[in-house]
């Protein structure tokens, strides 16, 4: 078992914020922390605001940040419609009586120290405005009632500390009136987005999507070459070939999984296990190039996008004549799929009320959605007896699970994921209580901000998850994570490396893959990642 | 502007209510100003301020339906769902909302997050939980029994309401429980902001005023039972003359009562316009009072509008020879 990494000992950081009235600091962006402004070209495209019709590219360090002479306008002509559309966004306005229950409950503010990311104070920057501009005490008390006016600095301030929240809800479970800052950066995220105010790795990853179908922008053949480099690892080290189908009409089921897991290390081993699951079972599935993201960066950037983006999953859908649709290991997609999908797009009458062709049970919960989780669908499969599983394959593996934010605090998945991974694993272990479930932390660059370019911010707010997962690797020698979640399958093992580097990170599926006992396997003596089982020792 | 200013500026306004009616309730012609006209006023802002705040929310639609979810979720029929944390019914919402409302759930869940040698560790704090609790709970129960003030005869339940809470028989007149809860929580959470760095920093004279209102109205309260005495006779005769809209004017009520009626009449005036309206925002914030079935029943947006979503042809044109070329099926060949 290894040693905690040095730096733990002397890490201290400091919770006790500065003397003073935040209001009287100066702006201070740092490098490491913010990410970069998205190119004007990206946006073209898509129709997105892209600052075309007034000015340039922007750097975060000048000065001026070219904004169009009418900015105050359009950013308070756009708070003002919104405070017309989202009765959240006005009583969170409204109602906050700054108890402090939510301070020290961001990793963003446990891992900087930074007073401003308090989720109180992310939300008071926003608020004072609000104040300022929009209620009569506000404008007549002015700072005496935390009000100020809409200043370029209150806007810098704001967009600096608006980029560094995941939108990840943890202090939202905290909040006596339920105040939820995912949906304070939400709104003041679409509103900066007026102003053409959003970040490269969001808006980039946007404009690839609405055209290719995913945010890595894969064109249909490298999506399915990917597939296909997948299915050679499966013949290599599970000893079996097929061949899953591409756009087929007509089949029972269209799979969506985040493109991450398509594409990069270790999500494609997530991929994998999807892939040995269904053929396993011998599904009437469906992959599609079209509808080949189930993430939905629009979300990060305005609704209408979110929208626009999501929507090519129920089209698609439609156009394959699909029964209804499953859905893989992600977060944010599944807080989107949830809370908003249906409402976008219903009522969804072309499809039908899901049902599971393997043991038959309806998954009644989804029956207006029409779209069924991959763990929901798992553990029924389990508890049904319809797998063949071998939980000794994953005997070196100890392994703790990471609620992955979304799934946790958008969805009420809790069960369904522990339940896969005890009957996959023999050796499985818990966080602390602090951490996990609904209490769960992000792995500390969700909401988009899993850029590389802010990679001091990802790493401070990774460290309450790395800290937890610090105390069962010590005390347990736990070297595996699970989570269900692209984001977490391509920023914990950044953070991990870091903080835990004898630990590795992996999707659900990929264990469960492990496990499964396929017909016609040869020798299972490697995991699908292509390690001898016996001597494999995980690491990030 | 630190706290200095927001805390002087809050004390400095409540002081000058006092010494206001202090002065005021001395001059008898001032006398109605101060004990008919002031409460009347601050009840009909209270009232129709109240109102317009709540209906001016509901204006705003609840477009998704996104409740925090803090439990598990109604899925597979042998996996235990948690109907209050996670409801998925109008009950659940019910009761989900009856715990946050009655006995502030989620500030129960409060823990305290500290750095140990390296790590973060996670201490059990229930205080300001209890305080809350104390604070809000020992309020009501003394608004309560003031309605004796307002009532002849006297409800059977108001004066049981009494005896309980005089219930330690200590002194002459009895000591209420709550007086002393209600002054002690107030207190602990008037300290908390001043000496918690976290707590300072984010306050303002918004947080430090009605504290110290409500503070003052305590203690002012407290002085008119047991030291500044005042008619309790002639008291009675002026609310029941305010309740029951034939307001009189008794002679030789003490200026301490004007100072308690000039100091709630200004915390009922005040409410409002200020964050005290979390108590009607409570019941109305999405975060709690949704339940969690977006997925089994379609949530209707008021303003939704229709999109545009790439389309499939437009996808297929731009990639129809690369498509083929891979093996995957295309509409149009």
């Amino acid at each position: 078992m290894a040693k905690n990494p040095e730096y733990y000992e002397s890490l201290n950081i400091d919770y006790k914020p500065p003397r003073g009235n935040w209001m009287d600091r100066p702006v201070d962006i740092k490098k490491g922390i913010y990410c970069y402004p998205a190119r004007p070209v990206v946006l073209e495209n898509v129709g997105m605001n892209d600052r075309s019709d007034w000015g340039k590219y922007w750097v975060v360090e000048d000065e001026d940040w070219e904004l169009p002479d009418d900015w105050k306008e359009r950013f308070l002509n756009k708070m003002r419609d919104m405070l017309g559309k989202y009765r959240t966004f006005k009583i969170y306005m409204d109602i906050c009586v700054r108890c402090g229950a939510c301070a020290d409950k961001c990793h963003y503010f446990l891992g900087s120290g930074d007073p401003m990311n308090m989720p109180v104070m992310r939300a008071e920057l926003l608020r004072s405005i609000y104040r300022g501009e929009f209620t009569t005490t506000g404008k007549i008390l002015g700072r005496l009632a935390g009000a100020r006016k809409l200043t370029k600095k209150a806007l810098k301030q704001l967009w600096y500390y608006m980029f560094q929240c995941s939108e990840c809800r943890r202090c939202s479970v905290f909040c006596p009136y339920g105040i939820d800052t995912a949906e304070i950066t939400i709104m003041g995220r679409e509103i900066m987005n007026e102003l053409g105010m959003n970040i490269a790795w969001i808006q980039e990853s946007v404009s690839k999507c609405i055209h290719t179908g995913n945010h890595l922008g894969l064109q249909p053949q490298a999506y399915k070459e990917c597939i296909d480099v997948m299915l050679m690892d499966i013949e290599d080290n599970v000893g079996i070939t097929f061949e899953p189908t591409f756009n087929r009409k007509g089949a029972e089921i269209l799979f969506v999984c985040p493109s991450g897991d398509v594409f990069a290390d270790p999500g494609i081993f997530t991929l994998a296990g999807y892939l040995m699951l269904f053929e396993f079972l011998g599904l009437d599935y469906t992959w599609s190039t079209y509808a080949s993201e189930g993430g939905d960066f629009g979300y990060f950037t305005a609704n209408e996008m979110a929208k626009r983006m999501n929507g090519k999953i129920y089209a698609e859908a439609k156009r394959l004549g699909v029964k209804w649709i499953l859905g893989g290991e992600c977060g944010h997609m599944w807080r989107v799929l949830n809370q908003y999908m249906t409402t976008w797009h219903g009522p969804i009458d072309f499809l039908e009320e899901p049902v599971s062709p393997i043991t038959g049970t309806k998954f009644e919960n989804a029956k207006a959605h029409k779209m069924v989780h991959i763990m929901e669908f798992t553990a029924d499969l389990i508890k049904n007896n319809k797998l063949k599983l071998d939980p000794s394959r994953n005997d070196q593996l100890r392994v703790t699970y990471h609620d992955s934010c979304n799934p946790a605090r958008g969805l009420g998945l809790l069960e369904e994921p522990r339940y896969v991974i005890k009957n996959v694993c023999n050796h499985f272990y818990e966080m602390p209580e602090n951490t996990i479930r609904e209490q769960t932390y992000c792995c500390g660059s969700g909401s988009g901000l899993n850029a590389s370019e802010n990679m001091e911010l990802r790493l401070r707010g990774g460290f309450p998850r790395q800290n937890a997962l610090r105390y069962v690797a010590d005390k347990y020698g736990v070297n595996m994570l699970a989570c269900i979640c692209a984001i977490d399958r391509a920023a914990l093992p950044p953070a991990a490396q870091y903080w835990n580097p004898d630990v590795g990170v992996c999707g659900i599926t990929e264990l469960v893959a492990n496990a499964l006992i396929m017909e016609g396997e040869g020798p299972r003596t490697h995991n699908i990642r292509g390690f001898e089982i016996a001597t494999w020792e995980p690491e990030p | 502007m630190g706290v200095k200013v927001s805390l002087g500026v809050s004390l400095g306004v409540v002081l000058a209510i006092v010494v206001i009616a202090l002065v005021g309730g001395e001059v008898s012609a001032l006398q109605p100003v101060f004990g008919i006209f002031v409460p009347y006023a601050a009840f009909v802002i209270f009232l129709v301020g109240f109102i317009y705040r709540v209906v001016d929310w509901g204006r705003s639609p609840v477009p998704y339906r996104i409740p925090t979810t803090c439990g598990q979720q109604k899925t597979l029929p042998w996996i235990k769902q948690n109907k209050i944390e996670c409801p998925s019914s109008t009950l659940g919402v019910i009761g989900r909302m009856i715990l946050e409302v009655f006995a502030f759930r989620s500030l129960f869940r409060h823990t305290k997050a500290e750095m140990a040698s390296g790590n973060i560790v996670y201490g059990g704090s229930k205080w300001i939980w209890l305080g809350a609790l104390a604070f809000h709970y020992s309020f009501l129960i003394i608004a309560v029994r003031h309605l004796r003030l307002f009532l002849e005869p006297v409800p059977f339940l108001i004066n049981g309401l009494d005896l309980v809470d005089g219930m330690f028989q200590i002194g002459a007149p009895t000591l209420y429980l709550t007086d002393l809860l209600l002054i002690g929580a107030v207190s602990y959470l008037l300290v908390r902001r001043l000496i918690v760095p976290k707590m300072r920093y984010i306050s303002l004279a918004n947080d430090y005023f009605p504290l110290l209102l409500i503070l003052g109205i305590g203690i002012s309260g407290v002085l008119m039972r047991f030291f500044i005495r005042v008619d309790i006779v002639s008291v009675k005769e002026l609310t029941m003359g305010l309740a029951t809209l034939h307001p009189v004017m008794p002679e030789g009520i003490g200026a301490i009562f004007f100072v308690h009626v000039a100091l709630i009449s200004t915390l009922f005036a005040y409410f409002p316009f200020s964050k005290l309206m979390h108590a009607g925002g409570v019941f109305l914030s999405p975060g709690r009072n949704l339940a969690n079935t977006n997925r089994a029943k379609m949530h209707v947006n008021p303003w939704e509008y229709p999109v545009k979503i790439h389309p499939y042809e437009d996808y297929e044109n731009e990639f129809r020879e690369k498509m083929k070329d891979a093996g995957i099926p295309v509409e149009r060949e």
